[in-house]
């Protein structure tokens, strides 16, 4: 039981890394971006290769976060920037297009076969949580890279210059250009946090599923149930709902027939869109 | 699109579906003609395709709401028709809340039975989802296709991930439809009706009030009519056809798979109706015809055709920056809320 309560949170803070980007870039830049889950899939094949090449974990982690949040940067400024202004289906078809490319490219890169990224031995353990309980160390230190990110992610948006002009630039954004905020450099830069995140959230993905070519589309649907449960656009609806969503579908998949614990999810997103068509935290009125 | 008076369509918009479902009529001939029966197959799929995207395209176009649910609407239909199908080749009855029913082969019977299950579908999924709007509507609808599919690949009885293959023949009340000319025409019909429905519900007050509300949300509603009645019917229309069509994909390859229920899948179909132009209600069928051909000429040149494919999407995106926003201008201002 504690067990699956920790293997749950361990999922909310996975979804939590993946639906925090999509929320701030949906909130603030009103853009949807189904790439995300491309974005993701970036990071674990970025850190299973350079760890496959040069054999080290610690210098597969920088190199899977750091491209991936160059990826985002060459997305955004290249293509994406353009879309701020459209229509929702622009917007839809074009991240569409990306995800068909990514994929195939990836499957072009590295072929069909899943890659292996397995942990350096200091992780590879498990330790004893309480007396007879085992847990893997690994996804103890996802559980708490996670949590920190989410910690640090909400301290920076609600206490740092930084995170004000986010919030101004998502606010009114022509106001916040006249008062001198360079609202296109913000916005590159928070598309390259997004991707960093997804990036990172693959790359801790890597060592317990399988990193292979269109794993980054499972995670992305949970993570717009996670964002659309929260409210599109709230980092705490984002945090909330992620751990309830990571809860929830790792006890339906162990308590519930299979058939139905693979949906349980989207039952629970239902319920909640009934009584809150906006979400439980909806950001503008 | 939408001219002042839309119970006067122009010439053009009567005579275009009729050249569309003429060109089509003609596959069969021709293929015989250039002794190619594989054109006859292309063929039908590009009518089955069609009227899933014409289908769509009443919400997509009309109502102006981005579902990405088609999909897994489209396979509900599929696999009602297969399953049905199964049933009868196991000589093994279903059992429905203590009533047993032996299955069908009769597409007479499943495929009607493959629209009211994929419309009940619609109505329930719709129920929740029709409550949002713009992109929450967008991103429920996408939540809900991959529920559809996680279902379908949890069916472990009906073959889960690999699908469900129909060993049984095929009949249309009592006559063999497994002759692909016959197939063909049969699908053809019912392209045809789905038109002249979706054209007719177009210009009908109905239609008038679905376009009014994805102009004007607030001004339908306070002209006394709730937009939500409406767009659920259509959304359960559209639904209902997409599942006839979806069995008629199972019907024609004997096969249904849960990779047509993909979220991809509902991207395909959304480029389909985009492709096509979406304020006509033909439009969608040359989109169909236009994916359908392109996926055939890219897949035989690369087996990485959907990489040309995806960087076509984005080319035509990206270059009808005006026109594709000036087709769907009603998009834009239902979905760009704030």
């Amino acid at each position: 039981m504690i067990e699956q309560t920790l293997n749950g949170v361990q999922l909310g803070v996975m979804l939590f890394l993946m639906a925090s980007g999509l929320t701030l870039v949906f909130g603030i830049m009103n853009f949807i971006n189904l790439a995300h889950g491309s974005l993701y899939m970036a990071g674990a094949f970025t850190a299973a290769w350079i760890q496959n090449i040069s054999g080290s974990f610690l210098l597969a982690i920088p190199a899977a976060i750091l491209l991936t949040a160059a990826l985002g940067v060459v997305f955004e400024v290249g293509l994406f920037r353009r879309f701020y202004a459209r229509n929702h289906l622009d917007q839809v078809l074009v991240t569409f297009g990306i995800v068909l490319v990514a994929n195939e490219a990836t499957r072009m890169i590295f072929g069909p076969v899943p890659l292996r990224m397995p942990l350096p031995p200091l992780l590879a353990g498990s330790v004893e949580i309480l007396p007879g309980l085992p847990y893997p160390t690994f996804r103890l230190v996802v559980l708490g890279v996670g949590l920190a990110v989410a910690g640090l992610l909400w301290v920076i948006v609600m206490r740092t210059r930084i995170g004000m002009w986010v919030r101004a630039g998502s606010s009114n954004r022509p106001i916040a250009a006249a008062m001198g905020v360079d609202v296109d450099r913000v916005f590159a830069a928070l598309f390259a946090v997004g991707a960093a995140l997804a990036g990172l959230a693959g790359l801790m993905a890597g060592p317990i599923l399988a990193v292979q070519v269109g794993m980054g589309e499972p995670i992305l649907i949970l993570a717009l149930v996670v964002t659309v449960i929260g409210g599109i656009g709230s980092i705490k609806g984002a945090f909330v709902a992620a751990l309830m969503v990571g809860l929830v579908d790792t006890f339906g998949r162990v308590l519930l027939p299979p058939a139905l614990g693979s949906m349980v999810i989207f039952l629970l997103m239902a319920l909640i869109l009934a009584f809150r068509p906006k979400g439980l935290f909806p950001v503008h009125g | 699109m939408a001219e002042f008076d839309p119970h006067l369509p122009r010439p053009v918009e009567r005579l275009a579906p009729i050249v569309v479902v003429g060109l089509l009529a003609a596959v069969p001939p021709l293929a015989q003609v250039l002794g190619d029966p594989f054109l006859i197959k292309v063929a039908t799929r590009v009518i089955v395709f069609a009227i899933a995207a014409v289908a769509l395209n009443l919400v997509l176009g009309f109502a102006g709401m981005v579902s990405l649910l088609q999909a897994g609407l489209f396979g509900v239909g599929g696999y009602v028709v297969a399953i049905a199908a199964h049933h009868i080749f196991e000589a093994e009855p279903i059992g429905i809340a203590g009533l047993a029913w032996g299955g069908s082969a009769d597409l007479a019977l499943t495929l009607p039975l493959a629209a009211v299950v994929a419309g009940l579908m619609a109505l329930v999924t719709g129920m929740v989802s029709l409550r949002t709007s713009g992109p929450y509507f967008l991103m429920i609808t996408l939540a809900f296709d991959q529920m559809l599919y996680y279902g379908a690949v949890a069916l472990q009885k009906y073959g889960g991930d690999d699908g469900l293959q129909i060993l049984t023949p095929l009949t249309l009340a009592g006559w063999d439809v497994s002759n692909r000319w016959r197939f063909f025409y049969f699908a053809l019909a019912l392209l045809a009706v789905t038109l002249l429905v979706v054209g007719r519900l177009v210009g009908s007050r109905f239609g008038i009030v679905l376009r009014a509300a994805a102009e004007n949300e607030r001004r339908v509603a306070v002209s006394g009519i709730p937009p939500y009645p409406y767009r659920l019917a259509a959304f359960v229309v559209s639904g209902a056809v997409a599942g006839l069509a979806g069995g008629l994909l199972a019907a024609g390859q004997q096969f249904v798979s849960p990779a047509d229920m993909h979220w991809v899948r509902s991207g395909d179909f959304v480029v389909m109706a985009v492709l096509g132009g979406l304020s006509t209600v033909w439009g969608p069928v040359v989109g169909a015809a236009a994916f359908v051909v392109l996926e055939l000429l890219l897949s035989s040149w690369t087996q990485h055709w959907q990489l040309v494919f995806g960087l076509i999407i984005v080319a035509v995106v990206l270059s009808l920056r005006g026109g594709l926003a000036d087709l769907v201008h009603l998009l834009g201002r239902s979905g760009g809320a704030r």
